[in-house]
């Protein structure tokens, strides 16, 4: 069984437990290895940047060299934006020979020395890409017939341009609720962003970023969102409410992981799912596959 | 020093490891602009931001609020037709607003990032809820209610960590931050 470094990132221990727990209930049920990576520091999300680049670069490179000190050959991030800052930090080590000189200069006071040879993966990509959707199907024990499944992106996993394609209309996480047995809906906001990093500095901007989200999906006839993203669940979920209040309007959608949606069709009872955690109920969704 | 850098070149200086190019080859068509899904919060458009720094309207931009308003989504970029990673130039302006210490009045942006960075360097993690009373008082009364109202629904759905947790290697952990910028001696 191929061994992963797995990096939760710290929202999966506070807001986002949910994730982190289906997560690691998927992951067992089709046999990826998640090893945590020992001692791992939080990489920053979109905050350090403002501050200090080399800073933010080096918070990063810590984890990295964490992971490498273990010989494994993948590092994977359930969190976009923990990944895209991996991916990119990762990319710059092996580019920028200048880079890489000032950021172990700062490693070697840790102890650590960091060459940038891991390969960066998103946990989505994980289970599409090494387990398979033809492995995932045959494990189905509890398709989501007939939910509707609004898949939102969101930025930091599509962009900046990665390994993927396709930075605007992708499609692999439509195929993967498909093969949930769900239905994936044409959600044209898909790859909009949510204002995830706004909604601290700049409340009314990302409130409104968040309400176009919920209507075009309640446009869609949606009975859940799923997402690839603490951040971007976080803001579609908890701060429902507060656009409601904000706008008038009465949105009461759930927000899932895509790996509770694939825990609850791959049979995983929901209270090990971190179903019930939600504010705005996830129980409706329940109904589909029970 | 012989010649002082134009604006445009000192913004150019502080996108340190950005491979994309610079922003003399903007051709000012207007498609960062008509994606941003954060531009009616601008004062200036980021098309409009970028001529002012070719111009060298350095006041006027370091004064709007157009970068911190910035939403870091990388739509822009992934877009120009001429290349520019345009997320990446708005963090250059937050940083380069920082250093110098200007930046429009009653913005949160800039305390936020600075009390993210302090939080991260005295404990290596973060946690939200520490922040929170920075950022709630600059948001009013209001907020701070509906702030709440968030908090307790979490807190009873166990979301909430009652305290910041903090790496084990925290001393050498704060060593190497050291070697990058000054932090002192830990609290
Ligand atoms: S993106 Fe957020 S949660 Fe993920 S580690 Fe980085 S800061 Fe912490
Ligand atoms: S939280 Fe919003 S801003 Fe952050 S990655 Fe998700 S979509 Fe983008
Ligand atoms: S999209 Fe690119 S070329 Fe067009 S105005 Fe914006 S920065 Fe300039
Ligand atoms: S990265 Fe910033 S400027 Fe560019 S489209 Fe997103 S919010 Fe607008």
């Amino acid at each position: 069984m191929k061994q992963y470094a797995y990096y939760p990132g710290c929202s999966l221990e506070s807001l986002a437990t949910s994730y982190n727990l289906s997560t690691l209930e998927v992951a067992q049920k089709l046999g990826v290895d998640l090893k945590e990576i020992k001692d791992w520091n939080c990489c920053g999300a979109t905050a350090y940047f403002p501050v200090d680049e080399l800073l933010a670069h080096t918070l990063v490179a810590r984890n990295l060299a964490l992971a490498e000190k273990d010989g494994l050959s993948d590092f994977v991030a359930p969190c976009s934006a923990c990944y895209k800052n991996a991916y990119f930090t990762n990319s710059y080590l092996k580019k920028d020979a200048d880079l890489a000189e000032h950021i172990n200069y700062a490693l070697e006071a840790d102890g650590l020395h960091v060459n940038g040879t891991m390969k960066i993966r998103h946990l989505i990509e994980v289970f599409i890409e090494d387990v398979g959707l033809d492995e995932i199907e045959k494990k189905i024990t509890h398709p989501l017939k007939g939910l509707r499944v609004a898949p939102y992106y969101g930025c930091q996993l599509l962009r900046p341009r990665k390994d993927h394609e396709n930075v605007e209309n992708p499609q692999f996480f439509e195929n993967l609720l498909s093969a949930l047995g769900a239905e994936s809906l044409d959600y044209p906001s898909k790859t909009r962003c949510c204002g995830g990093s706004l909604i601290v500095t700049n409340r009314k901007a990302a409130l409104d970023m968040v309400q176009i989200l919920l209507q075009d999906a309640v446009n869609r006839k949606a009975d859940v969102i799923a997402t690839t993203c603490p951040m971007c669940n976080v803001n579609l979920e908890v701060y429902q409410n507060q656009v409601n209040r904000e706008f008038g309007t009465q949105y009461s959608i759930p927000v899932m992981y895509f790996t509770q949606l694939m825990g609850v069709a791959l049979g995983i009872k929901p209270g090990k799912l971190g179903i019930g955690k939600e504010l705005v109920s996830g129980e409706p969704v329940l109904a589909f596959a029970y | 020093m012989d010649t002082e850098l134009s604006f445009n070149d000192e913004i150019a200086n502080v996108m340190y490891a950005t491979h994309g190019n610079p922003i003399k080859d903007c051709l000012q068509c207007g498609t960062c602009s008509g994606t941003c899904p954060a531009v009616e919060f601008m004062d200036h458009t980021p098309r409009v931001i970028i001529g002012l720094i070719r111009a060298g309207y350095k006041d006027e931009v370091l004064a709007s609020n157009t970068f911190w308003s910035c939403a870091s989504c990388y739509h822009c970029s992934v877009r120009c037709p001429a290349g520019i990673d345009i997320a990446d130039m708005m963090y250059a302006l937050k940083r380069y607003s920082m250093w110098k210490g200007q930046h429009q009045e009653g913005l949160i942006g800039p305390v936020f990032s600075e009390s993210f960075v302090k939080m991260i360097v005295n404990s290596g993690r973060s946690f939200e809820p520490l922040l929170a009373p920075t950022y709630i008082f600059k948001n009013g009364p209001q907020g701070l209610v509906q702030e709440a109202q968030t908090a307790t629904g979490l807190m009873l759905k166990g979301r909430m960590p009652l305290l910041p947790k903090k790496i084990k290697g925290l001393k050498k952990f704060q060593n190497m931050v050291r070697r990058i910028i000054p932090i002192g001696e830990p609290s």
